[in-house]
């Protein structure tokens, strides 16, 4: 008569951190995680970088790493190092925000139409199937290239772009939450629907939406990417992304200053490495039963 | 009838929309027209094999499910065209007991959480501290003791029985003048079951609360209730005092399951009745008399015409008033005996 598994329920953040810990694939993304986090929170207060702190002449422009740019200069002759540093807090900022967005709407709609079912789900499974069938991306290429280069419009267009996912799979869950008793017996005892929500579901859909908004959060980074070194990007607020962007309409991908393109580029890699990686660990911690895989 | 009644159900209906892949949209009339009352204080029991529309009838006077037909009164008011907000505030009267606690409980909820809920819904108590020592009170109540250390627990980390008690404080903390209890007992362990109706039965006494108590069980029935309605698809067939319907079953239906009832007082009176064949589909329901084709009566008389054509109504018996069957010859089957 015991059913379900129940080892999620009623943990709070030091259990799941240790079980990520605990777990080789969310260990090694919980160090990325650290180490960028690090990277884009704390370097930049102290080594802050001034964009307009151009080189002085044509022989501080693209010069390799030395004493005064430990990772050289980019094509204005500007600190590479201090740059990166900051397109790591860019990077990581827009993604963060556009996942806020995504995960606020994809989780409000999933749950409603969850819970409701009737026309709203259908609409919403119209419009998720719409975004299943058409990639996202040259649809943000599009509108960002309308909205202009700027890290508003960035981030509302990757974040309204971002949610359908979630909503599907928020949806779901909720669909075959609603058919637990206790949503009958809340109801007999006169809660309202939102309170039913509020105190049973959402409980339940959280770590579900937790796990997958540290996936979308690495899905966020990358799109941000893309649309900057496609050109999209905020030239006043450099990111990873930006920067190489830059590094190729300059040349220097061309004249092989690889201190300029490599590190923006395995930052990168590196911070959605890291989000991937603790987001399948946690999915894999919160459902035993998914083996790591969906 | 002067009587005051908890619950007065009249000419009710439950019929679920089949979308059978023959194509055609058929209904199931899973409770085909039941009259029911229950009086302040009084314990019904509703006993009928599984498929017979209990679990239907109780979510229907829960208000969980829509009826499509009747009229559903509780402490006198008409709770069927009640909706929204005047539907959930007049909830806190009628409250119900479910059938499988390991469904029926959140289990991330603790369990002073569960039993407080329905405090923090209805606004009762005037602060959180008062309502934790009401809830704690009710737990001391549904026999969970120590309440406070178990308050702290979650629900899915208690036994069945505890989890039974769970709900049954959580029901009785407002203090319905109805309980609807949809086989309190049925999924749990056999040696657990006195102590959860020991419970039922001192609230009985205590709160004077009046019962609308399901099972499959005709003896539990006899020993927790003062009178049993027995149903049989979506009807009530026979309908009396405890005593009186085991004692003296009118209706073939009844007298069969009267007949296997593991008791000797009660089986050494004459032979056991085995029924063949499986309670039919609420879908289709068998014409004339829905009893017909498992009645053994039908058959010792030859297969009556009437049992076939004319549906037979509940209707008092003449040697006793409180004693309703719907049997075209339960006198005869009576004067069989
Ligand atoms: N949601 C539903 N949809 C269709 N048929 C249902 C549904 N719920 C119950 N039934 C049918 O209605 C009949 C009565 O079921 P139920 O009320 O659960 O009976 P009981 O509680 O006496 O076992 C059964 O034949 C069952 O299959
Ligand atoms: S009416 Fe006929 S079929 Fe129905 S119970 Fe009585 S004898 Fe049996
Ligand atoms: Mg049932």
């Amino acid at each position: 008569m015991m059913k379900r598994d129940r080892t999620s329920a009623n943990h709070g953040f030091w259990y799941f951190m240790g079980k990520l810990w605990a777990d080789r694939m969310g260990r090694w993304g919980l160090i990325a995680l650290a180490i960028t986090t690090f990277i884009a929170v704390i370097c930049p207060i102290f080594f802050p970088f001034d964009p307009s702190k151009v080189g002085a002449d044509a022989a501080s422009i693209l010069t390799g790493p030395s004493k005064t740019h430990l990772l050289g200069s980019d094509e204005l002759g500007r600190d590479v190092l201090r740059q990166f540093f900051t397109g790591a807090r860019i990077s990581l900022f827009v993604g963060i925000m556009a996942t806020v967005i995504s995960t606020i709407v994809g989780s409000g709609l999933g749950i409603f139409a969850g819970y409701y079912m009737g026309r709203l789900d259908g609409i919403l499974m119209r419009i998720t199937d719409f975004f299943l069938v058409v990639p996202a991306l040259p649809l943000m290429i599009a509108l960002g290239a309308i909205f202009g280069q700027n890290i508003t419009v960035i981030i509302m267009v990757i974040g309204f772009l971002s949610w359908p996912r979630t909503a599907r799979i928020v949806r779901s869950q909720t669909l075959s939450l609603r058919q637990r008793q206790f949503v009958p017996r809340a109801k007999s005892l006169g809660s309202s629907n939102l309170r039913i929500i509020r105190t049973h579901i959402v409980p339940h859909v959280m770590p579900l939406i937790v796990a997958n908004t540290i996936l979308v959060v690495a899905g966020c980074i990358l799109s941000e990417a893309t649309l900057s070194f496609i050109g999209l990007g905020d030239p006043d607020r450099i990111s990873w992304g930006t920067m190489l962007h830059f590094s190729f309409v300059s040349g220097a991908i061309g004249r092989g200053a690889w201190w300029y393109f490599l590190p923006p580029g395995f930052g990168i890699l590196f911070i959605v490495l890291g989000f991937t990686l603790v987001g399948h660990s946690f999915e894999k911690i919160t459902n035993p039963r998914l083996g790591g895989s969906e | 009838m002067s009587k005051k009644l908890a619950l007065s159900i009249e000419d009710l209906h439950v019929t679920y929309q089949l979308n059978g892949a023959s194509g055609k949209n058929k209904v199931a009339r899973a409770v085909d027209g039941v009259d029911l009352q229950v009086a302040v204080g009084e314990t019904l029991a509703l006993v009928g094999e599984s498929g017979s529309g209990k679990t239907s009838m109780a979510n229907a006077i829960m208000r969980l499910i829509d009826p499509s037909a009747g009229k559903i009164v509780i402490d006198g008011v008409d709770v069927v065209p009640l909706q929204g907000k005047g539907l959930r505030s007049m909830r806190r009267n009628f409250q119900m007991i479910f059938q499988d606690p390991f469904e029926s409980l959140d289990p991330r909820q603790r369990v002073i959480e569960a039993v407080m809920e329905p405090l923090e819904i209805h606004g009762i108590g005037g602060s959180e501290s008062e309502r934790r020592e009401m809830a704690l009170a009710a737990l001391a109540q549904a026999g969970l003791r120590p309440a406070a250390e178990i308050g702290e627990r979650f629900t899915h980390q208690l036994s069945g029985g505890q989890r039974q008690r769970v709900a049954i404080a959580s029901a009785i903390i407002l203090k319905p003048a109805l309980i609807i209890a949809d086989e309190p007992v049925s999924m749990l362990d056999v040696s657990l079951r006195a102590g959860i109706l020991r419970v039922m039965a001192d609230l009985r006494d205590q709160l004077g609360v009046s019962y609308l108590f399901i099972t499959h069980d005709l003896s539990l029935a006899w020993m927790f209730a003062d009178r049993i309605a027995v149903i049989y698809l979506g009807r009530i067939v026979e309908e009396a005092s405890a005593v009186d319907l085991i004692a003296n079953p009118m209706h073939p239906y009844t007298k069969a399951l009267v007949s296997v009832i593991p008791v000797p007082e009660v089986t050494a009176l004459e032979d056991r009745i085995i029924l063949t064949g499986e309670i039919p589909s609420p879908a289709s329901i068998p014409s004339g008399c829905r009893f017909h084709p498992r009645c053994p009566l039908f058959r010792e008389l030859g297969e009556p015409e009437q049992c076939l054509t004319q549906d037979p109504v509940l209707q008092i018996q003449s040697n006793a008033e409180s004693h309703h069957v719907a049997c075209f010859f339960s006198e005869h089957n009576k004067g069989n005996q």
